[in-house]
């Protein structure tokens, strides 16, 4: 079990450096869900069951969403290069 | 140089990228992100001179120092005596912070008296199975009834931000694309199928953990989380015309100021009669059962619906500017 809350710690570390360097913010928000996700675990692990749901339902879903919607919002969210060579492929 | 690749190929490699930025030598964001170069700061002698002609005047008429020569005297006193203080201040916080005890010791005065009555009394107390529960909706009700009111501050605050006030006379494509609803509803046939599969299940989920927040994990906050994000995905998957039938504007307001006006009105009671020492009419009940642990369950399902109420209403403000 102590092996198991090493990886997901190695993991959370990972994937709060990676949320900083990523490019993409598209990217930063994903991984920034599966940071939520790999917290909500450690709480289990932690013996908090009730921040555990919290944090999934608020970290790892409505934060995310707002985070989503918002890029929307801003333009930020591309359309891929392949995307837009197949529409004008249609046209 | 020991190295068994050419200079050209190591400088293309990560490795070399890495040092660079620890050496400082190149900012790997430069011509990477895009960047609005800075201009120099310039400005001509006119305007200069016009500045300090106006911050002298401005002085002058403020303060009319000629006439009240104490002022140039207490600004002094004030300067030097802002310097005392920001000197204080740094080393009160760290002679503060040298002070602090140290982490997981026993003698530390953190395992004081409260902690040990939260864990010997909390069940007969509060009757809440759940420590967590009986402690952050009966010991410290009035920190919880803050967060709710923090939360719906945090609404007040994103409708003031993000509304749209325009009539809704005109709606031409340009209007509707602004409002998002040319998106709407999207006719998805994978989202609405896993919607109607998934949404029952994450709402009546997210009553449960609301219900039992004072038997197991869980509590009004969880559980309002849970089903605005129910209500948000159901929301995606069948537009705004759908959910419009069942939560407005109006709704949001009428539940929202009925939970906390419910949450302060019960809490009230139970801090006049602990204040008075009077007996609470409220029975505790079996611990174990659903209708048991006093108000705990009421205040569970306030907290729940504002939190609800709050998270749907973000995601609509963010979407469109307004119900």
């Amino acid at each position: 079990m102590h092996v198991f809350t090493y990886i997901l710690l190695g993991f959370l570390v990972v994937c709060a450096v990676s949320v900083s360097l990523s490019k993409n913010l598209l990217n930063s928000i994903l991984i920034y869900m599966s940071y939520s996700l790999i917290m909500s675990i450690i709480w289990i692990l932690l013996e908090s069951p009730d921040l555990a749901i919290t944090e999934a339902a608020v970290g790892a879903g409505i934060t995310s969403i707002l985070f989503f919607v918002t890029l929307k919002k801003i333009h930020a969210m591309m359309k891929s290069e392949d995307d837009e060579n197949e529409e004008e492929k249609d046209e | 140089m020991s190295r068994k690749v050419s200079d050209q190929e190591y400088k293309k490699t990560r490795s070399y990228r890495m040092k660079q930025w620890f050496d400082g030598s190149k900012d790997l964001f430069l011509d990477e992100l895009e960047m609005k170069p800075q201009k120099e700061f310039t400005e001509d002698h006119r305007t200069v001179r016009q500045r300090e002609e106006e911050k002298r005047r401005l002085f002058e008429r403020v303060y009319d120092i000629k006439h009240n020569p104490e002022i140039t005297v207490f600004n002094k006193i004030y300067r030097l005596f802002c310097v005392c203080f920001c000197i204080f201040l740094v080393i009160m916080l760290l002679t503060a912070v040298s002070n602090l005890p140290t982490t997981g010791h026993a003698d530390n005065p953190v395992n004081n008296e409260v902690s040990r009555r939260y864990i010997e009394n909390g069940l007969q107390e509060t009757g809440s199975v759940n420590i967590v529960t009986g402690m952050i909706l009966d010991y410290r009700a009035f920190d919880t009834l803050g967060e709710s009111h923090v939360l719906f501050i945090a609404t007040c605050t994103v409708l003031i931000l993000l509304r749209n006030d325009r009539k809704k006379g005109k709606n031409s494509i340009a209007d509707m694309e602004e409002n998002d609803r040319i998106h709407e509803p999207k006719n998805d046939v994978i989202l609405q199928t896993a919607a109607r599969i998934l949404v029952p299940p994450i709402v009546i989920f997210g009553i449960y953990v609301i219900l039992c927040g004072h038997l197991g994990p869980g509590g009004g906050f969880s559980g309002g989380a849970v089903i605005g994000a129910g209500l948000i995905l159901y929301l995606n998957a069948f537009g705004f015309a759908k959910t419009e039938r069942f939560f407005k504007a109006s709704t949001y307001k009428k539940l929202s100021f009925g939970a906390l006006a419910c949450y302060a009105l019960s809490k009230c009671y139970s801090f006049y009669t602990g204040a008075n020492h009077i007996e609470s009419v409220i029975p505790l009940g079996t611990p174990g059962a659903i209708l048991s642990s006093g108000l705990i369950l009421l205040l569970n399902i306030c907290v729940g619906i504002v939190v609800a109420g709050t998270m749907y209403t973000f995601y609509v403000m963010f979407r469109k500017g307004g119900y």
